[in-house]
């Protein structure tokens, strides 16, 4: 069962606009270290067969499981934002994170030995790179009200006039 | 070094080891990556005059420069190994995951040599080698395989080039595949087979550094957003199936074998018909913002559920050229072409070639009786179950399907030598491959281009259509120029296979798509990834030299002037219909031109290449070899 939030705002992806490219971990990880690795990307796209694409981050929970786990006290969530912050003087990198996380979204760097997670570039102006760069912008923030507001409207139109709306 | 690791992995199969060469700077400078760099690995690993389905024949893979950065469209690799189709060079590209995994592992290529005893999965994994079984394997589609590899391996980031059924069984014409993208041409397939090679898995854990970035990700990301505009509208919407319509309004569509080019329903084969009915959704190579790979389903009848990517080639060889208008069987067979691993296009005019041999009253129903169908079959144009029983018949190597898996050259000598009739006079193949889906009756300068193209006639390698149908030259004529256009075309499009980049980005520079266009940026574009000086006269130098060093291996493979020809057809019997009705490229067309074309690269009246010319472009142990 997974777990999510009302309030927080995350960077979100819309399968049917996901090409695959994965230029999102390549933006990622060479804002995050200089180099570009899709195993330090702290968002990762995933394709389970021929043509189920998409790009998942850090869904910001409420309650965090992910801060509830770590047994060094390491991750704080920010009351305001819902951006998981990792305290690199109490990371060990047991990885209790990376498993408490319904979402895939936590990694260890194996060089640093701390745990990495999406912060939705907060200390740049410009927000998210990832959102930037993706040629098909099919990456967006939003909250899970947001999505249920959105699901509503979709449901009202193919129900009162049967056509599934587009995007 | 940026852009490389100076390191080629070198594996052997029968002795189960493994070794690292070193390669300096100056060697990526001249091979670059791709087609170039792979030929070069090759033309270095290879026993001259080898059998191609020989332990002397090796499999070389080459990464290009721009894998695994945020360049767009530069995650494809080249794969080379001596042709069972035409004995020269077998050099194919392909895109996506497989290419910047092997970057990210450390290494700018591979070379496998001799034969395995049982049939190997190679594991690459950073810089430990595994030699793993792959018997649990055997029989898995090309898709398949690269699931059940994660599975066994645990690790969905693990990427493999596999073959399938076609390529164990040997189809001459099976090729490799990678995440959902084909090395396609050639046989590569085959040749893997014939080693007991059943895929190569790639884990590249490592990032990857260039010279540069704030000017890579400042140009890469223009291009990017540039990718979205007018420049790639073709491709992002319908893909290169928005062909068919255009092909066949000047009467290029090859129909029916190529006995015509024009299509009476062609309608119904279109990129547009295939949007509207059974698209269901594009997906994009790995680093590409382009996506053109239309995903594609059959809808409905016997063959609801086949799902593949459809592009113009496959389509046309498996629609207009069998004269198929029923999409969902079109869409069947390259289905079972790209899960069995076999080249498409080679695949669908093998059954063309049978199908005219069927209705010339050659063939008859007696001879595609096979255990899976005791009573035979009718194989006249248009029938498309009977096409999808023959495609599994040649994966399978079932019956007669044994013959046609070997392609059109040989099935055709076969049945002449055995039957006394003429069916070479419809076998549609240069070289012992397949031409593309461009009838060059009705483009002169493409005529050359196919003659001259050192893998067989192919529309990647030789570009020299475009003048032709731009309407720069005039297309059913020869005159002085299609020499020089022949050669500037192909290097052109020999600086794509090089780097690689995907020709599709080719208008997003600037607009343009000509060397003024394209190449400042290309050249800033490498600059900034290896932190050469690269100037604009040296891109054009990296295709010449590509082109030359593929000419090169099939001079050594004993490739003479006469080989350098077109498909009978081409040559002798022209279309009755359409725009392009009337014409051919006669011999003494073909043999002007041809005279042309090596006049304009400086090789001799034979086609040879002088040493001087070789040691102008710094390939000196090349010129010791076959220079005159």
């Amino acid at each position: 069962m997974t777990t999510s939030t009302s309030k927080y705002q995350y960077v979100d992806c819309d399968p049917e606009k996901c090409i695959g490219c994965q230029l999102c971990e390549y933006v990622c990880s060479y804002n995050k270290t200089g180099e570009y690795n899709s195993y330090r990307s702290r968002i990762r796209t995933v394709r389970v067969d021929e043509v189920l694409i998409t790009a998942i981050a850090c869904r910001t929970c409420e309650n965090a499981p992910c801060v509830r786990s770590c047994p060094q006290d390491a991750l704080t969530q920010d009351p305001h934002t819902g951006i998981i912050h990792i305290d690199a003087s109490k990371c060990d990198a047991c990885a209790w994170c990376v498993e408490a996380c319904d979402f895939g979204a936590i990694s260890i760097n194996p060089a640093s030995k701390l745990a990495e997670i999406c912060d939705q570039c907060e200390d740049l102006e410009e927000g998210p790179q990832c959102i930037k760069w993706c040629p098909k912008e099919a990456l967006f923030m939003t909250t899970p009200e947001q999505r249920a507001q959105k699901s509503r409207r979709e449901l009202i139109k193919e129900e009162v006039i049967g056509v599934k709306a587009a995007g | 070094m940026y852009g490389y690791h100076g390191k080629i992995l070198h594996i052997d199969l029968k002795e189960k080891k493994t070794w690292v060469e070193q390669k300096p700077e100056e060697w990526y400078k001249k091979y670059i990556g791709g087609v170039s760099m792979a030929t070069r690995l090759c033309w270095e690993n290879i026993q001259p005059g080898c059998d191609p389905y020989s332990p002397e024949n090796p499999v070389c893979i080459a990464n290009g420069i721009f894998a695994g950065t945020p360049v767009p469209v530069g995650g494809k690799y080249g794969l080379a190994s001596k042709s069972p189709m035409t004995g020269f060079i077998g050099d194919s590209l392909s895109g996506s995951w497989f290419t910047i995994a092997l970057k990210r592992a450390g290494w700018d290529g591979i070379v496998i040599h001799n034969a395995s005893d049982e049939w190997v999965n190679i594991f690459v994994d950073d810089d430990r080698i595994e030699f793993r079984d792959a018997s649990s394997l055997m029989g898995l589609g090309t898709f398949e395989t690269e699931e059940a590899i994660r599975e066994q391996l645990r690790d969905d980031q693990v990427r493999s080039a596999t073959i399938g059924p076609s390529g164990e069984n040997m189809v001459r014409f099976a090729n490799v595949t990678n995440d959902g993208r084909q090395a396609g041409r050639t046989g590569h397939g085959a040749v893997w087979g014939s080693k007991k090679l059943k895929a190569v898995s790639i884990r590249g854990t490592h990032g990857i550094a260039v010279a540069d970035p704030d000017t890579l990700m400042k140009l890469s990301f223009d291009i990017t957003k540039e990718a979205q505009g007018p420049h790639t509208s073709k491709y992002r919407i319908l893909g290169t199936s928005t062909n068919v319509l255009n092909m066949n309004k000047i009467g290029l569509l090859p129909t029916r074998n190529y006995q015509e080019g024009v299509f009476e329903d062609a309608e119904m084969v279109s990129g547009e018909y295939l949007h509207e009915h059974n698209k269901v959704k594009t997906i994009a190579c790995a680093q590409c913002p382009i996506a053109c790979e239309q995903m594609s389903m059959a809808k409905g009848g016997p063959y609801e559920g086949a799902m593949t990517g459809i592009e113009y080639e496959c389509l046309f060889a498996n629609g207009p050229n069998l004269g198929i208008n029923d999409m969902n069987a079109i869409i069947k067979l390259i289905d079972v072409a790209d899960r069995s691993g076999m080249d498409a296009m080679s695949m669908g005019i093998t059954i063309s070639w049978a199908m005219e041999t069927y209705e010339k009253g050659i063939f008859s129903k007696e001879d595609f009786k096979c255990e899976s169908h005791p009573d035979g079959f009718d194989l006249s144009f248009g029938n498309g179950q009977s096409a999808v029983y023959l495609a599994e018949m040649i994966r399978d190597r079932e019956g007669i399907g044994k013959l046609l898996s070997e392609g059109t050259r040989i099935a055709s000598k076969t049945i002449d030598k055995e039957r006394g009739t003429e069916t070479y006079k419809w076998a549609m193949q240069v070289k012992g491959l397949e031409p593309a889906g461009y009838d060059a009756r009705g483009l002169k300068t493409f005529s050359l281009g196919s003659a001259v193209g050192t893998r067989g006639p192919c529309h990647n390698r030789s570009a020299a259509y475009d003048p032709d149908i731009k309407g720069d030259v005039d297309r059913f004529s020869v005159d002085d120029t299609r020499g020089r256009l022949a050669m500037d075309t192909e290097e052109y499009a020999a600086v794509y296979d090089t780097l690689p980049l995907c020709k599709f980005i080719r208008r997003c520079f600037t607009g343009k798509a000509d060397r003024a266009g394209a190449w400042p940026a290309i050249v800033s574009l490498i600059n900034a990834t290896t932190g050469w000086d690269l100037k604009y006269e040296d891109i054009d130098m990296i295709g010449s030299r590509a082109v030359t060093m593929k000419k090169a291996f099939n001079i050594r493979e004993g490739w003479k002037r006469a080989d350098d020809t077109l498909p009978w057809r081409w040559m002798h019997d022209p279309m009755t219909k359409g725009p392009s009705a009337g014409h051919v490229t006669t011999d003494e067309e073909l043999e002007y031109m041809k005279d042309l074309y090596y006049e304009a690269k400086g090789w001799t009246k034979e086609g040879l290449i002088p040493k001087a010319k070789l040691i102008e472009l710094g390939m000196e142990d090349v010129a010791e070899q076959i220079g005159v």
